[in-house]
């Protein structure tokens, strides 16, 4: 097993996320297996292979710095939860983090 | 920074300063919204910079060519190969929930600048300051705590998406700075720096330019950091010195008394001029970075890097080397010249058209100075052009008028330009250089005064002055001052 539940749950926490017991029992065997299938890729020989962070080889993309206004921001502080005028409403914030 | 105290242990300050650095483009990092300062809350927003799902977004051209010419204006490598990350945490004011930066392969490392130190005898300390790294990153939105104006005191949040996705650049120094004046004289050299290049325009008060500071003591000897202290919130170079100043002498009163400095973040509070507590670190934190997919990684071809390098301007430090060395003006001189880029580029422009450089840097430190700030324009606005301070310059310099007179009509070349040769001619206020002119001036003022012209030659010199103003009141200052004394003095000598 390549993880256990205390990662599990270091995991779920930095991703906010809230899980039963039986969730985290199932979720460590499930991220486990995952992880277990990748392992495969450690049998091939990588030493004299650069570290590569996506599959197509281009780089270089860019835009021109032009500004063109969104038509339909109103459609985008529709989509939250909660708005008041014009801004986004979100519960009270507790202890600050970053 | 080496503080006394009761038991004789010497402690030294370390600092290292993180500045972001708002980047001057017309629109976001990542997406074509404006990044307009002070428009109405979510105006500036659209699916990408708010972390809509399904948006690609594809980097700015500019914003990499500032990074890159900051980078080179800092004497840092430019990687040529660079790439994106995202740097995952949680708050209201981050819509993704993750930053996108650039966390091991930042576009610029290595690097340094020089801060000038100038203390009240105008002596002179120059000190390099260590460049780790600049990279590119997004900015985040702005919270609005209502209900209260603390946030303990809030019942709910408000959030603008206006600042969220404007570029950064983030530029992290080495822990080399020893003092609040020289932590407060590094980010003003790198203002300087980033506004010479038109990167940023550098304000602190809009938060185009904010600096987090870490401060940790250590008695002076000792090889290892003291526990760091990172203090956020300053908005000003002032801020910045007593901030340090303040925290400096805080944690060595704590080491002293025994207590233990906590790795935290502390506020820097204005008005009570101290720092608080805002939270303590839970270890360092787990941003679990990982490579941004939807950017491409960046390469910086050499021919681009060259194009770009050819594009810097002379920069500020290069600029006070030249002033001092060149036209023979004084460090602070030259400090006060050097600041901003137009005043420097307006008094090259005076000087090539002819003036000296002493008389120009004087008429553009003081009057010119005097009239930016009460008429509130840029240097580059104002109706007196270069060349015409040279042509008043030169008017002094070849005795055709007075400074004086150059001062009195000053105020209407500063207004509305014109020829000052011209506008002393049609005043008829051209200097009186001819010696007869002035001896028949002087001879007349003298048989007007026998009784004071008694009392010089009885001892009471102090009276040349009074005859003096008298010729000029005469000639309405336009009396050659130089050749009027020589020729007053030996007159009254009789």
């Amino acid at each position: 097993m390549s993880i256990d539940r205390e990662q599990v749950k270091k995991v779920a926490f930095l991703a906010r996320l809230e899980l039963t017991e039986t969730e985290e029992e199932e979720f460590t065997g499930q991220l486990s297996s995952i992880l277990d299938y990748f392992e495969q890729l450690s049998e091939l020989d990588t030493e004299n292979v650069a570290p590569t962070t996506r599959a197509i080889d281009v780089s270089n993309i860019t835009r021109a710095d032009i500004v063109e206004s969104y038509r339909d921001r109103d459609a985008i502080l529709n989509s939250a939860p909660d708005r008041e005028g014009d801004f986004f409403k979100v519960p009270k914030i507790g202890q600050e983090e970053d | 920074m080496t503080v006394a105290t009761p038991t004789k242990t010497q402690y030294e300050a370390v600092i290292g300063l993180e500045t972001h650095c708002q980047l001057s483009t017309e629109s976001k990092i990542f997406s074509a919204s404006s990044t307009a300062f002070g428009a109405d809350p979510n105006q500036n927003i659209d699916p990408i910079c708010a972390g809509l799902p399904g948006v690609l977004p594809v980097l700015n051209q500019k914003v990499l060519e500032y990074a890159v010419k900051v980078g080179l204006a800092l004497n840092c490598e430019i990687a040529p190969y660079s790439k994106f990350d995202r740097k995952q945490y949680f708050y209201p004011d981050l819509p993704k929930n993750y930053q996108i930066s650039q966390y091991d392969l930042p576009i610029a490392q290595n690097g340094w600048l020089e801060v000038e130190l100038l203390d009240e005898e105008g002596n002179i300390t120059r000190k390099r300051i260590g460049i780790t790294r600049a990279h590119m990153e997004e900015d985040a939105g702005k919270l609005v705590h209502a209900g209260s104006d603390r946030l303990s005191g809030s019942t709910y949040s408000l959030v603008d998406l206006n600042r969220a996705g404007i570029a950064l650049l983030e530029i992290v120094s080495e822990p080399d700075l020893r003092s609040g004046q020289e932590a407060a004289e590094y980010a003003r050299e790198l203002r300087r720096i980033v506004r010479y290049l038109g990167a940023s325009d550098g304000n602190m008060q809009e938060g185009s330019l904010r600096c987090d500071v870490n401060v940790s003591v250590r008695p002076v000897g000792q090889a290892e950091f003291g526990t760091k202290v990172e203090i956020k919130n300053m908005n000003s170079f002032n801020a910045i010195q007593r901030a340090i100043e303040f925290e400096i002498e805080r944690q060595v009163a704590a080491i002293e008394t025994g207590e233990t400095i906590l790795q935290e973040t502390r506020l820097w509070e204005e008005n009570s001029q101290r720092t608080i507590s805002m939270r303590t670190k839970e270890g360092s934190s787990d941003y679990r970075y990982f490579p941004e997919p939807d950017l491409t990684p960046i390469e910086v071809s050499p021919e681009q890097l060259k194009q770009w390098e050819s594009e810097l301007p002379e920069l500020p430090a290069a600029k006070r080397k030249r002033y001092e060395e060149e036209l023979g003006l004084s460090a602070y001189d030259t400090q006060v010249l050097t600041d901003d880029r137009d005043v420097a580029e307006y008094l090259e422009a005076t000087i090539a058209a002819g003036a000296d450089a002493k008389q120009a840097a004087n008429w553009v430190m003081g009057d010119v100075t005097a009239y930016l700030k009460e008429s509130k324009l840029d240097i580059g606005a104002i109706a007196l052009k270069p060349a015409i301070l040279a042509e008043l310059i030169d008017l002094i310099e070849n005795k055709t008028i007075s400074g004086k007179i150059a001062k009195e009509i000053l105020p209407e070349l500063l207004e509305k330009g014109g020829s000052p040769k011209k506008l002393v001619e049609s005043k008829g206020m051209t200097q009186i250089s001819d010696t007869g002119a002035i001896e028949s001036a002087i001879d007349e003022i003298l048989a007007a005064n026998p009784d004071k012209v008694e009392q010089f030659r009885s001892g009471k010199t102090k009276l040349q002055g009074f005859f003096m103003g008298q010729v000029m009141k005469k000639t309405q200052g336009r009396a050659d001052p130089k050749l009027t004394n020589q020729i007053l003095a030996k007159k009254l000598q009789g």
